[in-house]
């Protein structure tokens, strides 16, 4: 192996820190990101939608905060979120989660200013696109999920990755734990690898069709999901958030993950 | 005599090797600090009931420049200033600790002096509390991180929310943010945090720590870091926050130390056994 | 043509000390419809009486929602009131972002009224032909600003501003011991009253021409701090008209009686 400093200059001078001068030019780097750990996810239903994210903040192997939320409501008071008809949630590097939820939160406010009307979740997902976009070259490591109730008051969720693309979908797992997560909700929620029983052999087994689930079973699911990540994955744990999107509003809870 | 004034308090060239000039060129991308110079250690920080206690060290540690490339290994650490003030207050209801970068320290320090002045021209006074203050302090962080010309500090920012629950929230150098009945910055979070978390359990409701028990756990945790922090020093600065009044003290000297444990470690070095 | 030769800009004295171009904007403000303010201990209600320029027309607004703790009402040029409302919901975004606090009412006055008082003092610039009413509270609890073209601006109990805003300040002036101390319902009462003096003969309140704005601090015990700013138009101003009937019925101030809080 060969060595970018010279020794022999060392031996001759006799001082260990020569080599500073023989380093050459300095490469010290600041990097502008950091991994907060964490995992979110959402599903829709036929009328509502949910949006989940532990409350763990990492560093490293650091535990920074048991609880710093990753879900938030937009649009609505700043003290109690009140009026919100939108959420979000970012997982990545918190900093520009918490930027990317403000810029979007003022962005729905000032529409509501503008136009006397209340944003609708997909004006509100094309405007985040744009955002992330617009940062296409320094972006927002965050992977987001947006999610409301459409015009027709359906369940409505839009998922994106750092740079703007998004796809509306029934729902999904991001965050370090979302390879653990998605893969139980390909198969429980759009019942991926089902099939229905005595259907038939082969290519005449008939797949199972995916149909929105009721709320109670869909809260199990996200419990489920969390309990079973927080087994196998150090960066999640602590809390687990969930908002609740209905005709009614936005309901908040939290429960306890374990804190190991 | 050397006649060249240009090459005085230089170091001689035939003792460390010519001068490395590349840090004057100007050619190559304009660069902004990418690593600290003179620095201060961990910040702690706890919550009771009624206020908050924060704590700092009194040392500024400087890595020199030329000392840089070999920062990884156990050299450039020289304790430079012995007396250097970490805590900040701020109004009348806010303290904040700084650790890193004690020029960028400064810099801030002078940030929120403005602010102070600005604010105290509305006929209420200065109205910030903590909360509103680590707000702006993590604004400033990240507006400068994402302009890649970071102000290199991680700070503790201690006082009352506006409801007038004690509060306690971190920020660092990137603008991340977060809160807990307990924090300390940099060599803290490994030693100090398992302490607090010891001392103060989350299932341990907030309104049950007392001033006095939330001192002593900061004392302890301060005395703990100078023993295994090569970074620190035995003289302190502590600030109770409470409703009526902030108490700084910034000549603390750290009390019953005992270097008896010392002869007990075995591992490093050349003791074998 | 020229009432004299001192009109010409906003920037030249009369020899008597006057300047006329910012008269004529306060004039302006004169030609608007009344809007009235008024504060108690824990809320700042502006009241304001709409117009609409000719019968198939929409009414003009009086009342923008600056934030959820600010409001203000107008009476002048509508088309520079949103100018300044723009600014000042600005101001007020950008103190939630930098700080996570609503920002105080007196910075956000006197950040108008430094623009205001530019417009005066540059040639070729015009004042602002609009007054004021701001309405909000902060820390310091409820308020109530008046703001005029010149960049006067000053903290008041009650106020009205606007076309025949005389009578209802002789309303407000008569009534004042009694603001402080009143309930949330009744200070709205109070507003709606003056604002009744200043119509003329054939003119009523109606829930087409009516628009109330309250802001103030929660009660006790609630989750936030304050009662964000309500606006009440059209049919949601009926339960307050006819609370302002049964007073006047009844010849004394009503306690509570109503619900008005949706």
């Amino acid at each position: 192996m060969t060595s970018l400093v010279d020794h022999s200059a060392r031996e001759t001078v006799g001082f260990s820190f020569s080599e500073a001068t023989a380093a050459g030019a300095k490469q010290h780097g600041f990097y502008p990101y950091t991994d907060n750990g964490g995992s979110t996810l959402g599903i829709t239903g036929s009328d509502f939608a949910i949006l989940a994210g532990d409350t763990r903040s990492t560093s490293g192997y650091n535990i920074n905060s048991r609880m710093v939320p990753k879900v938030f409501k937009i649009g609505g008071d700043e003290e109690t979120g009140e009026g919100a008809r939108i959420m979000l949630s970012v997982v990545g590097f918190a900093a520009d989660g918490t930027a990317l939820k403000e810029r979007l939160d003022a962005m729905v406010k000032m529409y509501k200013y503008k136009h006397g009307k209340p944003m609708s979740v997909a004006a509100c997902a094309q405007r985040l696109s744009t955002i992330l976009y617009e940062k296409r070259f320094f972006p927002y490591y965050v992977h987001a999920i947006l999610a409301g109730l459409d015009e027709e008051g359906k369940g409505a969720l839009y998922s994106y990755d750092p740079v703007g693309s998004y796809e509306r979908e029934q729902c999904r797992a991001a965050g370090a734990a979302s390879s653990l997560i998605m893969p139980f909700l390909d198969n429980q929620v759009n019942f991926k690898n089902q099939y229905i029983p005595g259907s038939g052999e082969g290519h005449a087994l008939v797949a199972r069709k995916p149909e929105p689930l009721p709320l109670e079973t869909v809260k199990g699911l996200v419990r489920d999901a969390f309990t079973s990540a927080v087994e196998r994955h150090i960066e999640v744990g602590d809390n687990l958030q969930m908002l609740i999107i209905t005709k009614d509003g936005i309901q908040e809870t939290f429960h306890p993950l374990k804190k190991d | 005599m050397d006649h060249f004034p240009g090459t005085w308090g230089r170091p001689r060239n035939d003792v460390y090797g010519a001068y490395d000039p590349s840090y004057l060129q100007s050619t190559g991308p304009k660069t902004h600090t990418s690593s600290p110079a003179v620095t201060g250690t961990s910040v702690v920080g706890v919550v009771f009931n009624g206020g908050v206690v924060i704590a700092t060290d009194n040392l500024a540690s400087l890595t020199p420049s030329f000392l840089l490339p070999l920062r990884t290994a156990s050299y450039g650490s020289l304790a430079r200033f012995t007396d250097t003030k970490r805590l900040r207050v701020f109004g009348d209801q806010a303290v904040v600790g700084f650790g890193g970068d004690v020029s960028d320290m400064q810099y801030i320090d002078r940030l929120l002096e403005s602010i102070d002045i600005r604010e105290n021209y509305s006929s209420h006074g200065n109205t910030l509390n903590a909360k509103n203050l680590h707000t702006y302090l993590a604004k400033v962080f990240y507006k400068r991180r994402s302009e890649f010309n970071p102000l290199w500090n991680h700070v503790l920012v201690a006082g009352f929310d506006s409801a007038g629950k004690p509060f306690l929230s971190s920020a660092d150098l990137l603008g991340t943010t977060f809160s807990a009945p307990h924090l300390a910055t940099g060599f803290g979070a490994h030693l100090a945090v398992p302490i607090l978390r010891r001392l103060f359990p989350e299932e341990r409701p907030v309104e049950e720590i007392s001033q006095e028990e939330a001192v002593e756990a900061l004392k302890q945790c301060m005395k703990v870091l100078f023993y295994r922090d090569a970074r620190s020093t035995d003289k302190y600065s502590i600030a109770v926050i409470t409703k009526d009044k902030i108490d700084l003290k910034e000549d603390e000297q750290l009390e019953k130390q005992s270097w008896a444990f010392a002869e007990k470690i075995k591992g490093y070095g050349r003791q074998t056994v | 043509m020229f009432r004299n030769n001192y009109d010409n800009d906003a920037v030249t004295f009369s020899p008597q000390g006057r300047i006329f171009q910012v008269e004529y904007a306060q004039e302006a403000v004169k030609q608007g419809s009344v809007v009235v303010g008024l504060v108690n201990k824990t809320h700042a209600v502006l009241v304001g009486l709409k117009r609409n320029a000719e019968e198939l027309s929409s009414y003009q607004k009086k009342l923008i929602e600056i934030d959820s703790h600010m409001a203000i009402a107008i009476a002048g040029l509508a088309s520079d009131a949103r100018v300044l409302s723009n600014f000042m919901k600005q101001q007020s975004l950008g103190s939630k972002m930098t700080y996570g606090r609503p920002i105080p009412v007196e910075r956000v006055v006197n950040q108008i009224a430094d623009r205001a008082q530019t417009n005066t003092q540059h040639y070729g610039k015009r004042p602002y032909g609009v007054g004021l009413l701001v309405a909000g509270v902060d820390d310091a609890g409820p308020h109530l600003f008046e703001f005029q073209p010149s960049g006067m601006i000053q903290e008041m109990v009650a106020c009205a501003i606007g076309a025949r805003s005389q009578m209802a300040r002789t309303y407000l002036e008569r009534n004042l011991d009694q603001f402080a101390d009143c309930s949330r319902d009744q200070l709205i009462n109070h507003g709606l009253r003056a604002l009744k003096e200043t119509l003329s003969q054939d003119k009523e309140l109606t829930v087409d021409n009516t628009s109330v704005g309250v802001v103030g601090l929660a009660p006790e015990g609630s989750k936030a701090r304050i009662e964000s700013f309500k606006l009440y138009e059209g049919q949601e101003t009926l339960p307050l008209l006819e609370a302002l009937e049964r007073s006047e019925s009844s010849g004394t101030m009503e306690e509570e009686s109503m619900e008005v809080d949706s």
